[in-house]
């Protein structure tokens, strides 16, 4: 509830958010301000419970796979307290600026750490429509977001006047720039697939049947998925990936000269933005918030049609299976750091620009010129999977106010020309350019209502 | 006061705040760090205004590419553990000059403008009468179908039913820009290619 901002006007939201307290003895402006506290308090305190249980979940994988019990004794039988254990230490600790370094800079760079990998959850959804911020443009923005990470890694390698954390700063640096790339690409090759870079968009299109997530929507998004899950492993400077913080050869990379929690927020926001990239990921190709069981979704897309418990309920479902899938690529992400062997940075370089940046592009081709071959080869709009067309209107059309210029004329699954199984007529290839860009003209129009359209 | 103009004094004073601080500071990296201040409260200002594609891609352009590079190359040249940049009198007067300017030009333009008037003038020009509504898919969050329509040569917020007749879009600087960044790329390939083929 707390997360169904979207598709609501301000004043709606303001009853809905702000307590009545709050509505009776404030301004607007203030009910905002106390509005966004609430909300901050409560991301704050949902994000540093699950690295809570996340680092618990690493130490006790890590004591599996290394054939010991890892923590055992905290808060009784699985050691589950020992993260909260950590937390008291690590606030009592002292809070130690060198003084060689840029305090003011040394200071903030937890900040911007932690601020960039916590704000890019404001478009992430958990839900069909839970979500804080229902842009249009969910993916760049959540991406933007994310890259400003990056920003505060480097300043705290840089403003600590250490020669290991120098070297950290630079090497993330390094490594963060460029598996930026071969990310972004990954994650627009199911954008391609679904024609929208809207997640809640992305995600409801999924609905009905594991066949029809965009992991198995053709050849290139299914290779697409590991290309991401690794380059997402790197930019979230995990083992096999984390040179920057390689304890062997740097100490602790670019956090060497920090303590107490200062030192955690690195922490906190690396596990928040593990949790994110996977939850990118989830939404990307795994089906979001749908089971994948063809049964379940449409019993449960049929209880979240009404404005009620049901409806409620089923969000809160969809919070959960969302949740379990991002939870199992942040397990895998744990298991790869303790079974792979660190590799060396030239490696991570080489990896990343002359394989994965190639690969994506393949890749993104590939996803973009399948339709064609679909259609052409063929004569197929889909292989196993519903049409994808079909599944855009539904997406749309289910609770969603679209721009009137976008609305479809009687043919559904035709007009929609951001739908890539879309292709070109059967004839257009036989005729000159001029026509071929003509008849593409047509499909273009076939956007606008058709009374509109005087040609 | 009501939310929007809070938060835009917020980020407009941030903004300025940020600023003003890079031109102060004497450190590079300081400086650095003020401009992700004046340049994420920018952007803010465009998610303010329901420009949310173009404030993402000022973060992504300027704040996690431009400046990233920018302490990068700090961090790689320079000699001493910090990077001061010492300003001369000359250069301060110099600066000065070219700043009031353009704060000069700023400010007459901004009073030169009858904005009450022009408002109502575009209502009328529109069909609307007293003030101007905006495209109203910005603020239900559908910017972006309409941006990359007009990038692909359509104007489907400029409507189709009065005059039968489409407006053309923005295909040709869209593909000017896109070779030019192809152009861009290859010329930074070329400058970091192995140069010592001699030795293997």
């Amino acid at each position: 509830m707390f997360l169904t901002l979207a598709s609501q006007s301000v004043p709606e939201l303001l009853d809905y958010f702000a307590p009545q307290w709050l509505q009776d003895t404030a301004s607007e402006g203030w009910q905002y301000v106390g509005a966004a506290l609430v909300h901050m308090a409560l991301l704050f305190g949902v994000f540093s419970l699950c690295p809570f249980f996340l680092i618990w979940l690493e130490r006790k994988v890590a004591g599996r796979i290394q054939d010991r019990l890892g923590p055992t004794r905290v808060g009784g039988r699985f050691g589950w307290l020992q993260s909260l254990a950590d937390g008291i230490k690590l606030i009592q600790k002292e809070d130690l600026c060198p003084p060689a370094a840029d305090s003011m800079l040394f200071n903030a760079a937890p900040y911007i750490v932690c601020m960039s990998s916590f704000a890019a959850f404001i478009v992430l959804p958990f839900s069909e429509g839970w979500v804080a911020v229902a842009a249009d443009c969910g993916l760049f923005i959540m991406l933007a977001i994310m890259s400003l990470e990056v920003f505060g890694i480097i300043l705290a390698g840089y403003s600590s006047a250490s020669k290991w954390s120098l070297f950290g700063g630079m090497r993330e640096a390094a490594q963060m720039v460029s598996y930026e790339i071969p990310m972004a690409i990954c994650a627009l090759i199911p954008v391609v697939a679904a024609g929208s870079l809207n997640l809640g968009e992305i995600g409801d299109m999924q609905s009905g049947g594991i066949q029809n997530w965009f992991l198995f929507h053709d050849p290139f998004t299914f290779i697409a998925f590991f290309v991401y899950f690794v380059v997402a492993t790197a930019s979230c400077k995990r083992a096999p990936f984390d040179l920057a913080e390689a304890e062997s050869e740097l100490v602790g990379g670019f956090h060497t000269e920090y303590s107490g929690m200062r030192w955690s927020f690195f922490f906190m926001g690396e596990y928040a933005s593990m949790f994110a990239v996977c939850g990118i990921a989830s939404i990307l190709f795994l089906g979001g918030w749908n089971t994948g069981l063809q049964g379940i979704d449409e019993i449960l897309s049929t209880m979240r049609a009404g404005d009620n418990a049901g409806s409620y309920l089923a969000g809160v479902l969809g919070v959960g299976i969302f949740a379990a899938k991002a939870a199992i690529g942040v397990f895998i992400q744990v298991w790869l750091r303790w079974t792979v062997p660190r590799i060396r940075i030239d490696q991570v370089i080489t990896v990343c620009l002359k394989y994965l940046v190639p690969i994506s592009c393949f890749l993104f081709l590939g996803a973009i010129v399948w339709p064609l071959i679909l259609h052409k080869g063929l004569g197929d709009r889909t292989t196993w999977n519903e049409p994808l067309g079909e599944r855009v209107a539904e997406a749309i059309e289910g609770g969603r106010t679209v721009t009137t210029v976008l609305e479809r004329d009687e043919r559904p699954g035709q007009s929609d020309a951001h739908s890539p199984d879309h292709g070109p007529d059967a004839d257009s290839k036989d005729e000159d350019e001029d026509s071929v860009s003509a008849t593409q003209f047509d499909h273009s129009l076939t956007l606008y209502p058709a009374e509109e359209v005087s040609r | 006061m009501n939310g929007d103009s809070l938060f835009f004094t917020l980020f407009a004073f941030m903004a300025c705040l940020g600023a003003v601080a890079v031109v102060v500071s004497q450190r590079m990296v300081r400086m650095a760090f003020w401009l992700i201040i004046s340049l994420g409260s920018t952007a803010a200002l465009f998610f303010l205004i329901d420009a949310d594609f173009l404030g993402a891609a000022q973060l992504l352009i300027y704040v996690g590419g431009t400046l990233v590079l920018l302490v990068f190359a700090v961090m790689l040249t320079s000699s001493g553990p910090y990077l001061n940049i010492e300003t001369s009198p000359g250069e301060i007067v110099m600066a000065a000059m070219l700043g009031l300017l353009f704060l000069f030009m700023v400010v007459s333009s901004q009073t030169g403008i009858d904005w009450n008037g022009t408002n109502q003038q575009m209502a009328a020009a529109n069909g609307m009468t007293g003030e101007i509504s905006t495209f109203d898919s910005g603020s239900e969050g559908n910017t972006l179908r309409t941006i990359g329509m007009s990038l692909l040569g359509l104007r489907p917020d400029r409507g189709a039913a009065e005059t039968g007749q489409l407006h053309t879009g923005y295909l040709l600087p869209f593909e000017i820009v896109s070779v030019h960044l192809l152009v861009v790329l290859i010329g930074a390939a070329y400058l970091a290619r192995a140069k010592r083929r001699r030795d293997t």
